[in-house]
């Protein structure tokens, strides 16, 4: 009996499996059915406690955040889910433990329309007035979830629309967005591509303009706060034969929030950016002026929750370890940020550049705080004249880095960093507890040897000498590469001049891995030094930490 | 038994044969943002027929800035050889999209250079973090990616642009 069932089954599988295999190969008709793409990250810690660098008992053991995105595309067709567990989050992640599905879209396209309904990523301009995007090594995700279209009407016009709601960063949940609601419309024009004629001119010219407004329920039961508040900026570049020149200007409307301690001024931010190129040379200068332009979808949101929009930083984005014990983060209540920087190629065969070239970058960057004046209606907060204080530094850096190949098998690079900085207004952020203002000298020397094919010795020597703060450190770091698959490094940070004699401590660490083509396997194990992890002008507290880290990425 | 047997061979062979239809993905179609500012489709990217090397990178990944140079003082040969054109796509946000242009020619690379400043790109072709590099062959689609940057990485990489340029597609699937 069983017998017969089993053989009656095998026979409808089977002819059903022939119909389509068959069918396919008979047909020979190409049925579309669309690709499934995607990524994903695990990254996972243990934790001991370790009272040396204050790193606390932490119940689970074990921290994990992952994702993975699964991406569908079918000719105009697109969608995709993203699914993220925190159980538990990563010390550091401001993430609630749990899992969920905060991001899943739809869209279609055709040649005129772009039409996004869910969850989406958008940037206006430079960002000034809106940007939602996504850096999950940060924990950063402010995502927009509703309906964005997109439009180009007439070639050279780009149209974008949007209305929804925001994620809150802290949330791995749908249900949890924003309670402001959030409408954008952006308009750019390359008036070159308009025109026939202009296409292919010389000078390239291209002006925009935005327009943001967030409703947010008035529940105060004194105040009168604005339910909706609206931003603007308008922006324009000039582009020819190397030479670019742009800028933007924002403006928002009253505001009060946290963030500015309720006060009604309006805000403003000014972008400006200058820059030369041609083979070989490089240069470019920016100034920033922002003032009160702290803008979120809720005005109760606070640190990096619910941000709509971003202030680009006027600081170099460092990428050696020591270096960045020193980060920035444009400080939206007001700052007058500038910077200038120059990239120069020796050639070969010319007595600096020798046989192989040699290359010189040179950054310099300054941010000043706003002259203020507290106005007498406190509700007003202040005035600022539109020149900075230029004696309040809150942040300054010159780096020079020089990179020379000396050989096919070797090479270096050599850098000298200088760093002045008011660290006080970092304290809220960290809980050091000095007030004085930070001066630090960096060096860095990276060297690497090809030993023989595919084989790569890499060593990087660093210094900070600094009697404030933290005092003074030392960086050696070993790296061994056998491309393409396998690398193996370890370093140690000593913090040799700590004022606290016993906390001069060595920070070991040592990892390996493995790369696989589209995936990567990571272990780790070692001290981590508690302090300020910066990247892309977003700024988040690591904390201390000792123990095993294994991070696996991979994409299909 | 035998039945099974032979419905069990038929199944895997059409299920391999679904499988391997899968595994072609095309260069999806994106915007990006050209140096002069100028707005480009990803579907107008072109090289003649020959291999394309789309590359992953940002103005402070210190590996990503090594392999285009590493790359860059070899480039004349490789496009000798195959022909191939490298595209290399900034995923610089708004703090270091201007310093993009300047940063490019001032080490003298010849690539093609766009930024991608609302990581669209990015997302549409999965990569985690940079450097990502992938290698598409005439028909725009991928036959091989690689996450991360070691110093010799290049060598495999040279290797397989020059099989793909010689028989339109390669063999080494390690």
């Amino acid at each position: 009996m069983i017998q017969n069932i089993t053989s009656k089954l095998t026979f409808r599988v089977a002819a059903a499996a022939l119909m389509l295999f068959g069918g396919n190969l008979l047909g020979q008709k190409h049925v579309d059915l669309g690709e499934i793409h995607g990524n994903f990250e695990i990254d996972a810690q243990t934790y001991k406690a370790d009272s040396l660098i204050g790193a606390p008992e932490f119940p689970e053991k074990i921290g994990n955040n992952s994702f993975m995105n699964l991406l569908y595309t079918r000719g105009k067709f697109e969608s995709g889910v993203r699914f993220e567990s925190y159980y538990p989050t990563l010390q550091g992640f401001t993430r609630e433990r749990g899992a969920g599905i905060p991001y899943r879209y739809a869209r279609y396209r055709n040649e005129k329309f772009d039409v996004t309904a869910g969850t989406f990523y958008e940037q206006f301009g430079s960002g000034m007035v809106l940007r939602a995007y996504e850096a999950w090594g940060l924990g950063f995700d402010n995502s927009l979830d509703g309906v964005r279209v997109k439009s180009e009407p007439v070639k050279g016009v780009y149209l974008t629309g949007l209305v929804g709601r925001q994620r809150n960063a802290y949330s791995n949940k749908v249900e949890n967005l924003s309670e402001g609601i959030v409408r954008g419309f952006d308009a750019e024009w390359s008036i070159n591509d308009s025109f026939d004629s202009l296409m292919t001119a010389k000078t390239r010219v291209k002006i925009g303009g935005s327009f943001v407004s967030r409703f947010q329920k008035d529940e105060d039961p004194v105040q009168i706060i604005p339910e909706n508040v609206a931003a603007f900026a308008g922006r324009a570049s000039i582009n020819r034969s190397g030479f670019n020149l742009s800028g933007e200007y924002a403006y928002k409307y009253n505001d009060p929030s946290t963030v500015n301690n309720l006060i009604y001024k309006n805000g403003t931010g000014l972008l400006v950016q200058a820059s030369y190129a041609r083979k070989g040379l490089g240069v470019s200068a920016q100034v920033k002026r922002i003032d009160n332009m702290d803008f979120r979808s809720d005005r109760n949101g606070t640190f990096n929750n619910l941000t709509l929009n971003f202030l680009p930083p006027q600081t170099r984005q460092h990428s050696y370890r020591l270096p960045t014990l020193f980060p920035w983060a444009t400080q939206p209540m007001g700052e007058w940020g500038m910077q200038a920087e120059l990239s120069y190629n020796f050639k070969k065969d010319t007595w600096l550049g020798g046989a192989h070239g040699m290359n010189l970058s040179v950054n310099f960057s300054r941010i000043n705080a706003l002259s203020k004046t507290a106005t007498l209606d406190p509700s007003d907060g202040y005035t600022s004249p539109f020149f900075p204080l230029m004696d309040s530094v809150l942040f300054q850096d010159i780096n020079i880095e020089l990179t020379k190949k000396f050989s096919s098998k070797f090479k270096a690079t050599l850098s000298y960093l200088h760093f002045d900085y008011d660290q006080s207004l970092f304290h809220q952020l960290t809980g050091f507890n000095s007030s004085t203002d930070v001066s630090a000298e960096v060096q860095v020397l990276d060297m690497s040897y090809k030993l023989r094919k595919k084989h790569t010795l890499r060593m990087e020597f660093q210094h900070c000498y600094t009697k404030q703060e933290f005092g003074s450190w030392a960086m050696v770091l070993a790296e061994y590469t056998i491309a393409p698959h396998f690398f193996i490094a370890v370093f140690d940070e000593y913090n040799y001049g700590n004022a606290q004699v016993n906390k001069r401590l060595h920070y070991f660490s040592g990892l390996g891995g493995v790369n696989w083509n589209n995936y990567r396997f990571q272990i780790g194990y070692g001290r981590q030094r508690a302090g300020v992890l910066c990247v892309g002008g977003v700024c988040r507290v690591v904390p201390a930490s000792n123990g095993i880290s294994v991070a696996i990425t991979g994409s299909f | 038994m035998k039945k099974f047997f032979l419905l069990s061979l038929l199944l895997a062979a059409f299920v391999g044969k679904l499988a391997a239809q899968d595994e072609v993905q095309v260069l999806p179609e994106i915007k990006v943002k050209a140096l002069d500012g100028k707005t480009v489709s990803t579907a107008d990217f072109a090289n003649d027929g020959k291999p394309i090397i789309i590359s992953f990178w940002a103005t402070w990944c210190k590996p990503c800035i090594l392999e285009l140079n590493t790359i860059h003082e070899e480039y004349a040969e490789w496009v000798e050889e195959s022909g191939v054109k490298v595209i290399a796509i900034s995923i610089d946000d708004a703090r270091n999209a201007p310093k993009v242009a300047p940063f490019v020619e001032g080490r003298g690379w010849e690539y093609e250079v766009y930024i991608d400043e609302n990581s669209d790109l990015k997302r549409a072709m999965n990569v985690n973090n940079v450097p990502h590099t992938f290698l598409l062959n005439a028909n725009k689609e991928i036959v091989w990616q690689h996450n991360s940057y070691s110093p010799g990485d290049e060598e495999e990489l040279r290797e397989l642009v020059k099989q793909l340029a010689e028989t339109g597609k390669i063999d080494a699937k390690e």
